[in-house]
């Protein structure tokens, strides 16, 4: 996988690649992604509205839901929940296109005609990735945000006032800032794994399944221990 | 011309190539018979680089392909086509894309004369009216011959064709056949063709090579070939039942 990273860095400084691939990408990764990263973003904003709520009611400091539900999501929920989401919904199928095109000898077909597959097909994915993943991070953040904001305020009657005064108080530059590298990062680890995944896929129609519960299951796992190891070195 | 020299591989346990050699002359078409299963498409995809040998050397117009680095052999492939059993067309392009693609990829020819040599290239296989259809819309015949417009289109000096009838039926078998003939003769190439089709493949082939078990057991003309005294090459090109074929002695 080291090796395959590799080639594929190196790729991306010597060829990177077609701006319209890279665009057919961003819009399969990104665009596409869309509906369902605003729906999670959603119910968890509203979750978090609800659960800040009560547990700060307790102390009497329910003014501070926004800090909280902002925090939360700026922070942490909102990078790794949208990752994940992108990992089951783009990187499954990047994983699957690509593990179809290597069974069915596209891939090899590529190879007779002197064209590197990272070219057209592993580097795209990587560029897209790592401009989708934080631009849906940062919608799924401000959602997340409005949903809290609904269940808090529209619901429950926190001050309206307050819940964007602490928000704007406690979320400082460097919170977002950690937010895009932590997305950034995680667009590199979906598209790296969903790429060799699908490479490597073995042989039929099982091969690829196989390689698809892979790629999902390495991926989301890779997502939260490397967010333990940055959370660790950017707090 | 491309030389295989003493060419062994394995997939885990099973030995697929076991000291195989063989010269292929230039400028012409060689066919590679043999019974299912005993290594030809491996063979073919040792020629250009797809598959590396456990053991041996694979030479091309003199040249080592082994241990090259990506550009290198890139370089040696610039010389290739292959089409492939399935014809391993992009199944998210159409057919026009499919064939334009090594075109817009290496060349910088204008987007009309793109278009214009890939309107050629598949009248030339016998296609039209076909250009927007996607590969999952084509017939086996025509995807092969789409494969083949994709291969040529670029003027390679040799190509290599991995079972280019199977699974079609006589008449467009027949029709793959002439098409491949005609071609190897206008552009003057060196074909390799791994194939089945006995005796359809003796009025294609200007030598034929009979693989078994792992090696060439057998290089000649057809004539040479059809008047062979091997039993294993008598078996196989009789199609009899009776034989080291199926018994396993050779």
């Amino acid at each position: 996988m080291g090796h395959f990273l590799l080639h594929t860095l190196y790729a991306l400084v010597r060829q990177p690649g077609r701006p319209v691939h890279v665009l057919k990408q961003i819009r399969f990764i990104g665009a596409k992604s869309l509906f369902v990263i605003v729906l999670t973003a959603g119910f968890t904003g509203m979750v978090l509205g609800l659960q800040g709520y009560y547990t700060l009611a307790k102390f009497g400091s329910d003014g501070l839901l926004g800090a909280v539900v902002s925090l939360s999501l700026i922070r942490e929920l909102g990078p790794v929940l949208s990752a994940l989401m992108v990992t089951g919904r783009a990187g499954s199928a990047i994983t699957a296109e690509i593990g179809i095109m290597r069974i069915s000898e596209q891939i090899d077909a590529m190879e007779t005609m002197a064209l590197d597959p990272f070219k057209y097909l592993v580097s795209p994915k990587f560029i897209a990735a790592m401009i989708s993943l934080p631009l849906l991070c940062a919608i799924f953040d401000v959602v997340g945000i409005y949903g809290g904001w609904l269940v808090g305020v529209k619901l429950l009657g926190v001050n309206p006032g307050s819940y964007f005064t602490e928000m704007y108080r406690s979320v400082e530059w460097k919170d977002v800032w950690s937010g895009m590298v932590k997305s950034f990062s995680f667009g590199i680890i979906i598209a790296w794994v969903g790429c060799y995944k699908g490479y490597y896929a073995g042989h039929g129609a099982e091969g690829v399944s196989k390689a698809t519960t892979e790629s999902v299951v390495l991926a989301s796992v890779l997502v939260l221990v490397w967010d333990y190891f940055l959370t660790s070195i950017l707090l | 011309m491309i030389e295989l020299i003493n060419i062994h591989k394995a997939f885990g346990s099973q030995t697929v190539l076991n000291g195989l050699n063989l010269k292929v002359p230039a400028g012409t078409t060689t066919a590679v018979i043999g019974p299912s299963g005993e290594g030809k498409s491996v063979m073919l995809k040792h020629m250009i680089g797809l598959l590396t040998p456990d053991q041996g050397e694979v030479l091309v117009d003199g040249t080592s392909i082994l241990g090259l680095g990506r550009v290198e052999l890139n370089r040696i492939r610039e010389k290739f086509a292959m089409v492939f059993q399935n014809a391993a067309l992009f199944d998210s392009m159409t057919v026009y894309e499919n064939v334009a693609f090594p075109l817009e990829e290496k060349t910088n020819l204008s987007r009309d004369e793109i278009s214009s040599r890939v309107e050629t290239a598949l009248l030339e296989v016998g296609l039209k009216n076909v250009y927007q259809k996607y590969p999952d819309e084509l017939s086996g015949g025509m995807k092969k011959r789409v494969g083949l417009a994709r291969g040529l289109l670029l003027e390679p000096q040799i190509v290599l064709f991995d079972e280019p009838t199977t699974g079609l039926d006589p008449v467009i078998r027949r029709a793959i056949h002439q098409l491949i003939k005609e071609t190897q003769a206008k552009f003057g190439f060196t074909a390799v063709i791994v194939s089945h089709d006995i005796p359809d493949i003796f009025e294609v082939a200007h030598h034929i090579a009979m693989l078994y078990r792992g090696e060439i057991l057998q290089f000649g003309t057809p004539e040479e070939i059809q008047g062979s005294d091997h039993p294993v090459v008598r078996q196989f090109i009789s199609g009899s039942l009776d034989g080291p074929i199926n018994s396993g002695v050779a």
